[in-house]
């Protein structure tokens, strides 16, 4: 930590030892954990060294469950208690899951998010991510030697809100601590553009088993920044092995499957799926339970002519997004291809011809988030090296508003808006008296509430009774750095003021989270209470590190007696470090938090000054009121 | 400074409409390398608020001042005239008739497809912004004709909406 501790560049902050940080792309397909060993970014393989980890994680009856390869090899014998996929169900209600016919689960309908029920118990989607992750933690830790300071967790550019919390609860429930969620096309253009040293425009086409992301950056002295992004997060590779599966049951003139057979009979379609990358032709066979055999071939142009419009339904948001960047085709100098879905040649042809020129695919497409990520982790930790000193500007996916009369939506932060980023809207009563008013947050471009997604819904009470339109409430809504929503209410006229802050309703409380953790602890036989004393001296001692760092570097912004008193209270600190009682070490860090809150405002101040200095408005010609807009 | 400083003053910037673009690019940069929240990712509580605000302003800062619109509604509001309290004053007739024409040209060539008549409407009215843009850059940074430039800010509204949809029934046809 460091407390508004700036390093000029080529200048590391501190001396002080390497921190484990790392990358993880968690995956619909696969999964992969990556890292940064002596300023290069490596995937950390299994003890079999292998880098894939399945996203398959199988329940047992006695409570035990097995991640990854083991997992996906018995999917079809056990297809019910074998989760693939899981991806596809965070953050998404029953309604919103397609194929929904062909997946072999029991699906249990709850509030925000489905569940499913297995022969462990019922579990939520965020559980199975969380025991995806759990794997490879315990990979990381092994390979890297010690407990890891934190994670970037990527997701897909076009999870909305309730997916990304989703996501973010997965990780706290593996035990992570999640320094950022990033935009997979994001991390993508991270490893591509460090590597290559890239400027100027690049797209980001981004396939993979579940989920499709367009990404538009600009790439400048080390600044990436995000135009603008759009997708379908429910469109991958999935989508064309059920559209050979299909086939082939049209082909073979196949009665209902099985729960068993239709998960056989999947993995042949995707292992075909994987040959016609390299062959003009794949044979699909299978001996099903009920005794039939499958056996047909299916070649190359016909696997183009059923999936062709699963790829023009990509190109969709390609436009989309090209126009939201206020740009041409021509302006476009690279496209880098992510995602192992876009190994599949019709692909690279689409976009190819879409983009009129030859699409990068110089980075193996299943690591390379996966190594941006672990990148993006390294700074985010502290380990700054200077000659990687870049910045990252994304944006949100989807546009946020509030429900108005009628139904309507009310557009408060347009899509593509840089993060972090706020914005207030006004609003009034429409009743004498009115004293309580629903407030019904959405996310989606659409018009209509009922055709966007809900996020939360929430009632401002306690608004002081008035004539209809004299109160004003004042709705402002935070979307922080991960995209995640907050949003506040509040009544400006009166001198009570009421204020709220939600969590999206298909979030974890932190009640639940600490639950799940409980219940998952008794299994791991870990000592719960030793483990947070352990992170809180950890926390305790990185803020002592960091605050006397500060004042090392920065005296001059402080009185004799306000440095007394923090060096008072640093030690008091560090009293309560050496002792076991957890409580008191958080109050003591409460203590030190508010004692050093106008040191850090300060040190805010000179560093942005700083920034601009050497500065000098004369310098200001060349004048254009405008040009921006093309 | 502080997080209610002006937009100009965050990025020492002279309030003016007139404003060197690249100049605004770079220093919103300087200024986001310093506060974004990727730099105390690994902070305290209140750094990481601190930050998000810092950041959160930076960015609304830059998306009102890179587009002319914005800036010069910004300046207006700076400058004590609220263009919301005087939305209610009707526009001259001549201006509302060119308006319709404008509208009529763009709904017939949608409704007929016509990809180049839409191209060409494009192009009018840019040229036609970029001519009131640089009116609109007179009145504020020499003239200081605050009620003037009001007017003709207003009328750009009408516009810049216009422009909008002609680009989305470009984009219609696109797809």
């Amino acid at each position: 930590m460091a407390l508004f501790q700036i390093a000029e560049p080529g200048e590391s902050a501190a001396p002080h030892e390497h921190k484990l940080a790392v990358g993880i792309d968690l995956g619909t397909t696969n999964s992969l954990v990556a890292t940064v060993r002596s300023g290069l970014a490596v995937c950390l393989n299994d003890d079999q060294g292998r880098p894939l980890l399945p996203s398959v994680v199988r329940y047992h009856a006695d409570g035990s469950y097995e991640a990854g390869y083991d997992a996906q090899k018995q999917q079809a014998l056990d297809p019910k208690n074998t989760i693939v996929s899981v991806k596809r169900f965070m953050g998404r209600g029953l309604k919103d899951i397609a194929h929904l016919e062909s997946m072999p689960y029991d699906f249990i309908e709850a509030p925000g998010m489905v569940k499913l029920k297995t022969i462990t118990g019922i579990k939520s989607p965020v559980e199975v991510s969380a025991d995806i992750l759990k794997n490879l933690k315990l990979r990381a830790e092994a390979a890297l030697g010690g407990e890891l300071v934190g994670a970037v967790i990527t997701v897909p550019a076009y999870f909305d809100d309730a997916q990304r919390q989703a996501t973010k609860d997965a990780a706290r429930l593996a035990g992570l601590n999640v320094l950022r969620l990033l935009n997979e096309p994001t991390a993508a253009a991270i490893a591509y553009g460090l590597d290559n040293a890239a400027e100027g425009v690049y797209a980001v086409y981004d396939l993979g088993g579940g989920t499709f992301d367009i990404s538009i950056l600009k790439l400048t002295k080390g600044v990436f920044e995000v135009l603008a992004t759009g997708g379908d997060s429910a469109l991958g590779g999935d989508d064309f092995d059920h559209r050979i599966f299909c086939w082939v049951i049209e082909q073979a003139r196949l009665q209902p499957l099985s729960p068993e057979d239709a998960r056989l009979l999947m993995m042949r379609c995707r292992e075909a799926k994987e040959f016609l990358t390299l062959n003009p032709e794949a044979p699909i066979t299978a001996r099903l339970n009920s005794g039939e055999l499958v056996d047909v071939k299916l070649d190359v142009a016909s696997f183009a002519e059923i999936t062709q419009t699963l790829i023009s339904k990509t190109l969709q948001p390609v436009k989309k997004a090209l126009r939201d960047a206020g740009l041409r085709v021509d302006d476009v100098k690279g496209v880098v291809m992510v995602g192992g879905a876009t190994r599949m040649p019709q692909v690279q042809k689409a976009v190819g011809d879409f983009f009129r020129q030859e699409p990068l695919t110089n980075l193996d497409p299943d690591k390379v988030v996966a190594l941006g990520a672990a990148t993006q982790a390294n700074l985010l930790a502290g380990n700054k090296t200077g000659k990687d000193d870049w910045l990252l500007l994304d944006v949100i996916p989807l546009s946020l508003g509030l429900e108005t009369m009628g139904g309507l939506v009310e557009k408060v932060i347009p899509r593509n808006s840089t993060i972090p980023t706020a914005r207030a809207q006004e609003f009034t009563t429409y009743k004498d008296g009115q004293t309580a008013m629903a407030i019904q947050v959405v996310q989606g471009e659409r018009e209509m509430v009922a055709d966007c997604r809900s996020l939360a819904r929430f009632e401002l009470r306690g608004i002081p009774p008035m004539v209809a339109g004299a109160p004003r409430i004042r709705v402002t809504f935070q979307v922080d750095a991960d995209g995640l929503l907050s949003v506040t209410a509040r009544e400006q006229t009166s001198g009570t003021e009421a204020s709220i802050t939600v969590k999206p309703s298909y979030g974890l409380s932190d009640d639940e989270i600490a639950e799940m953790l409980k219940a998952s602890m008794t299994h791991a036989k870990d000592d719960a209470m030793t483990r947070a004393l352990r992170e809180a001296q950890v926390e305790a001692e990185r803020m002592i590190e960091a605050t006397e760092a500060a004042l090392a570097e920065d005296p001059h912004l402080l009185s004799a007696a306000e440095t007394e008193k923090i060096k008072a209270t640093i030690a008091k600190l560090r009293e309560t470090v050496a002792g076991d009682n957890r409580r008191l070490i958080n109050i003591a860090m409460d203590d030190l938090g508010y004692e050093t809150q106008e040191f850090a405002h300060r040190r805010m101040d000179q560093s942005i000054k700083r920034a601009l200095a050497g500065r000098s408005v004369d310098e200001l010609q060349a004048l254009t009121p405008h040009g921006e807009e093309k | 400074m502080d997080l209610t400083a002006d937009f100009f003053s965050l990025f020492e910037l002279p309030k003016s409409f007139r404003l060197n673009l690249s100049e605004l690019d770079s220093r919103y940069r300087d200024v986001q390398a310093q506060v974004h929240p990727d730099r105390f990712a690994h902070g305290s509580e209140l750094e990481r608020r601190l930050s998000m605000q810092w950041a959160t302003r930076a960015n609304e800062a830059y998306q009102t001042l890179k587009k002319p619109l914005e800036r010069a509604k910004y300046l207006l509001e700076l400058a004590g005239h609220d263009l919301q309290a005087e939305s209610n004053t009707a526009m001259p007739a001549d201006f509302l008739i060119e308006q319709m024409e404008w509208r009529e040209a763009v709904a017939e060539a949608r409704t007929g497809g016509d990809h180049h008549e839409l191209e060409h409407l494009h192009q009018r009215l840019a040229g036609d912004l970029r001519g009131r843009y640089d009116e609109l850059g007179e009145l504020l940074d020499e003239c200081h004709d605050y009620p003037l430039a009001t007017d003709r800010v207003r009328r750009l509204m009408f516009l810049e909406k216009l422009l909008h949809e002609i680009d989305d029934a470009l984009a219609s046809l696109d797809d």
